[in-house]
């Protein structure tokens, strides 16, 4: 990243499955200069749920989905996709299943 | 596949309330996507305005693309922007994502392992038993402890429920399935209830 400095004011909008971890809270608001560090931060201030997101490897989880603004950070550069201030950051749940 | 291994009886009774129409709703989705799984969200809150955490209003349905098409007739995979979409229309709504719903074709409304292995805990996950006859069953699963637990599903008549159905979803879903299966919109937004005819 060429401005890691740089840190923005963004909020992470938390799904149903991961409220339990934030107070029943569905927004979290972090200053952070890339996804991974909003991520991070979001994980220390509330305990347990930095795990859920990231695996122990610091790679996002197949089964987790993060979108700034609208597009997925798959698509983009990750977790190192760099963030302006006011962004809303979005944790999906990976929804799936099937007929037997 | 032991059935107990992906269900148990309930151990604390919930309910999930709607309107007949939106179940309606629900319906013509899932027989107009047959015999290929369907799926979307589920919009609504708590029922109750003080504390009462085992009942939830559902409200508003959306429909979902489902990105597994190799496997379309018994899999489905949310596509996560359709994901992203509800919760922006819940969010403006005063509403949330409570649940998910999708349909079964050819199999009954019970949680395969399949289901199982994707789910999360908080939600309700409505399942549509559909046939080449139609909706066969509607029922709603939660998970608790790692298996589903069954919740009621109350339909009724109530002002707090009361939204009419999104008419736009049905034409947004006509843009979306197989133009070749589907007249065009008209001109006037059709009900979503309304039974339709292959031309």
């Amino acid at each position: 990243m060429s401005d890691t400095n740089h840190a923005a004011s963004v909020t992470i909008r938390i799904p149903a499955p991961l409220r339990a971890f934030t107070g029943g809270a569905g927004e979290v608001a972090a200053r952070a200069g890339t996804v991974g560090e909003a991520v991070r931060a979001l994980g220390e201030v509330h305990a347990g749920l930095l795990e859920r997101i990231l695996d122990s490897d610091g790679e996002l989880r197949s089964f987790v989905n993060v979108f700034v603004g609208e597009r997925n950070v798959r698509a983009l550069e990750g977790l190192d996709s760099p963030l302006a201030d006011g962004t809303v950051i979005s944790i999906i749940p990976a929804v799936a299943g099937g007929a037997p | 596949m032991n059935d107990s291994s992906v269900v148990r009886p309930a151990t604390e009774q919930r309910t999930l309330c709607w309107t007949p129409a939106l179940r309606q709703q629900l319906a013509a989705f899932v027989v107009r996507g047959y015999p290929h799984e369907t799926c979307g969200l589920l919009l609504g809150r708590p029922s109750g305005a003080t504390g009462d955490n085992t009942a939830t209003d559902i409200v508003r349905l959306t429909h979902a693309a489902n990105l597994n098409a190799e496997r379309a007739r018994d899999r489905y995979e949310l596509d996560p922007a359709d994901f992203l979409r509800g919760d922006r229309e819940a969010a403006a709504a005063g509403l949330e994502i409570a649940g998910i719903w999708h349909s079964h074709p050819d199999h009954p409304a019970r949680p395969s392992r399949t289901d199982l292995e994707a789910a999360w805990e908080g939600y309700s996950y409505v399942i549509v038993s559909v046939s080449r006859d139609g909706v066969q069953e509607v029922r709603s699963w939660r998970l608790a402890g790692g298996r589903f637990e069954e919740e009621r599903i109350e339909e009724r008549l109530d002002e707090r429920l009361a939204e009419q159905p999104d008419e736009r979803l049905d034409e947004r879903l006509d843009e979306r399935n197989d133009a070749s299966r589907q007249p065009a919109p008209g001109p006037v937004a059709r009900r979503a209830t309304e039974t339709r005819t292959t031309p």
